[in-house]
């Protein structure tokens, strides 16, 4: 997709105006944060694993080369193929003949958040070839046209008025009077429309949230089961996933998936979590007859040689912006590209340029819930911190902005001189809002008081009221 | 295709001057050969370090909290009567689908009156279908399942009912265990087409945040637990 993560200013104030989608993040705020928290609480091991768990990334990044060398020969024994995409547009290319090889009119999907990277999606439709998405959510914004607004909830976004609305708009051939008021009916009446076409693809796409070096293997979670209908019935199994995905072991896959799923979803383990292995056996009577995975760089390898190498520990579980109040604030479209959230703050400027993406790392409060919940331990205040610097560096931040911070670190300076003029700042704002206590309006800062309200100070400032606490106690 | 040796080069070129090594470096490549002959499990939960008792019992805790039911049975030959009876239960048609594993094929079907049983995979039409577990972890209620012709793939995706026959020796406590048991029956560092993690029926929440079972793959499951011990 066209990234508008250069737009975010706007996307931002159509987001805090848009009552249904300020309606459907409330399902974010409460219901992620629950659940994870109980099953952390069940998993005493819990925290021990996530260190364990970056400690294997770590030391698969540190010896990325060997072990995607190692991944690529255990496919080719097992009777796959990989094909290495540095480029978007490569992978994009690769995918696309693939497809026309395998003489395909329908592709299914499975969620993959590197086809969303690509905007595989477009570049198949284009070629004349249907491509329908299967995991539920993802069909949702399919058919609205949409892109993600969460990396594991796409249509989180969304409410059920709007889904049966959808459903009536693009499931024409169904009676106009069926009911759809439930959940129930709306997955069911998905379920019977999808079940057609997982039948009739000739060749079904999926991504991966861990390969395995040791036997060349690619795994995905599901909980509907759509990944595993898109990847056994069809011909061709067509696998996208990116550089980082590695990790040597079954055994190291399994530590990671131990704190995926509690991280994401709250759930003890992901309902469906599937190990694919090379095309169907001589002898076995289901399963693709051609398994092709496309491994994408799209700027990682480069990213590895950056301070930003830990992003690449990521396992795109969501629990950053589960936890995020800017998130929970705006959603994840205002976000501008594929990855909202603080990970999306971070991995967007690093793959799409700090030009067309500069102003994400500023949607923070630097509250550090983000990295306080990270399975993998990413720094990712730190790292926005990075980004803004390198905005700032840059100059791609506005002038208005640049002149603030000028004009604050001259004072910043000279204590002696900020001290006075903050004492008499303090004063005068006292005054003026003695009254009511907080101000609903302020000149130069029209951008704050517009959503929230001021709290006049108290007439002393923080210095002020140090000294004489620190004098109070020697007193003591 | 062409280009993607160029660009398997230009990527591997890449990570090697990120990273700062040649890739010809006798230490590393050393070091990730013996992580992967000796495939060490990390950290093992607490919880899938117990005795077998206490492994079966958390193992149904967990699959029941996931929505699955779960049936102890004395012996194998109780297998079919209590498929048929599963299925009448649930006012289900009476017929399922098998691979060829002989473990299955090899029961007294006749005995489980006016049940179908086809064999072969899952077509569309199917509406349950049998299958046995290679093995289970305890820690999460997860079977694991093996493709092949004796238990294929589509029986545990395509029907809205899915039974499974576990038998109570083959549940270990941790996911590391089972993968263990597989290298001892399949060998080193090769693996069937596809093995399922299966950890209940399928389910969505992608409307509203609300649980609701059968996606796409089984609307119900039911595992038949099999032994004395
Ligand atoms: S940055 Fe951490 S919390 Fe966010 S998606 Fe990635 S792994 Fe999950």
């Amino acid at each position: 997709m066209e990234p508008t993560s250069h737009a975010f200013k706007d996307n931002v104030r159509k987001a805090l105006n848009d009552d249904q989608l300020q309606r459907a993040l409330g399902n974010v705020k409460t219901g992620f944060i629950d659940k994870r928290a109980k099953a952390r609480a069940a998993l005493p091991e819990f925290d021990q694993l996530r260190d364990q768990a970056r400690d294997i990334k770590d030391h698969s990044l540190a010896h990325l080369d060997l072990y995607l060398e190692e991944y690529e020969r255990k496919v080719t024994y097992s009777g796959g193929h990989v094909h290495w995409a540095a480029t978007a547009a490569e992978a994009r290319e690769i995918i696309l003949d693939l497809c026309t090889r395998a003489g395909a009119k329908t592709v299914t999907k499975g969620k993959s958040m590197v086809a969303e990277e690509i905007a595989l999606n477009d570049h198949l439709e284009a070629q004349g070839i249907e491509v329908v998405e299967t995991d539920l959510g993802e069909y949702l914004i399919q058919i609205r046209g949409e892109t993600p607004s969460h990396i594991i909830a796409p249509a989180v976004h969304l409410n059920k008025e709007q889904i049966e609305q959808d459903f009536r708009k693009t499931h024409t051939d169904l009676p106009e009077d069926r009911s759809l008021d439930r959940p129930e009916q709306l997955v069911n009446e998905a379920r019977t429309v999808l079940r057609d076409k997982f039948i009739a693809a000739d060749v079904g796409i999926t991504g991966a949230n861990l390969l395995i070096a040791e036997t060349g293997s690619s795994v995905i979670v599901t909980n509907e089961g759509n990944g595993d209908l898109t990847q056994i019935l069809p011909r061709v199994h067509i696998v996208i996933a990116t550089i980082e995905k590695i990790v040597p072991t079954r055994e190291d896959a399994m530590t990671i998936l131990r704190v995926l799923a509690r991280s994401a979803t709250g759930q003890e383990f992901t309902t469906y979590t599937t190990f694919s292995t090379g095309p169907k056996r001589p002898d076995d009577p289901d399963g693709p007859e051609e398994y092709h995975v496309v491994i994408l760089d799209n700027g990682r390898s480069e990213m590895l040689g950056t301070e930003f190498r830990e992003v690449l520990r990521c396992i795109r579980c969501g629990a950053c912006m589960n936890h995020c109040p800017v998130y929970h604030a705006i959603g994840g479209h205002a976000y501008g590209w594929v990855y909202p959230g603080p990970i999306g703050a971070v991995l967007t400027p690093s793959l799409i340029g700090v030009e067309k993406a500069g102003h994400l790392p500023n949607a923070s409060t630097f509250c550090g819930r983000c990295e306080a919940v990270c399975p993998m331990r990413i720094p990712l205040p730190k790292l926005m911190r990075k980004l803004r610097e390198r905005e700032f560096e840059k100059a791609a931040s506005p002038w208005q902005q640049r002149a603030g911070i000028k004009i604050w670190a001259f004072f910043a300076k000279r204590p002696r001189l900020y001290r006075r003029s903050t004492n008499i700042l303090i004063a005068i704002l006292a005054r003026f809002g003695r009254r009511r206590g907080t101000f609903r309006y302020l000149p130069f800062a029209g951008g704050w008081t517009k959503y929230r309200e001021l709290p006049a100070p108290q007439g002393r400032t923080f210095h002020q009221l140090w000294r004489e606490q620190r004098n109070e106690r020697v007193h003591k | 295709m062409t280009y993607t040796e160029d660009s398997r080069n230009k990527i591997m070129n890449t990570i090697r001057s990120s990273l700062g090594v040649s890739g010809d470096e006798a230490e590393r490549i050393t070091r990730t050969s013996i992580r992967l002959d000796q495939h060490k499990p990390n950290l093992i939960p607490e919880r899938a370090r117990k005795t077998q008792l206490e492994n079966i019992a958390l193992f149904r805790n967990m699959m029941e909290s996931q929505s699955a039911t779960v049936v102890e049975l004395k012996g194998m030959d109780d297998v079919p009567g209590a498929v048929a009876g599963y299925l009448r239960d649930n006012n289900l048609a009476a017929e399922i689908r098998m691979g060829s594993d002989p473990i299955l094929t090899e029961l007294t079907w006749s005995a489980a009156l006016a049940l179908e049983t086809k064999i072969g995979k899952a077509v569309p039409q199917d509406s349950a279908a049998l299958s046995r577990a290679f093995g289970a972890a305890a820690e999460t209620g997860t079977l694991f399942l093996l493709s092949g012709v004796d238990n294929p793939t589509t029986l545990n995706f395509l029907p809205e009912t899915h039974i499974v026959v576990l038998r109570k020796v083959d549940i270990a406590g941790s996911y590391e265990e089972v993968w263990e048991q597989l290298r001892e029956v399949q060998g080193q560092r090769t693996m069937p087409r596809t093995v399922n993690l299966i950890s209940g029926p399928s389910r969505t929440a992608d409307i509203e945040q609300t649980i609701i079972m059968g996606a796409h793959g089984p609307r119900r499951m039911c595992i038949l637990l099999v032994g004395t011990t």
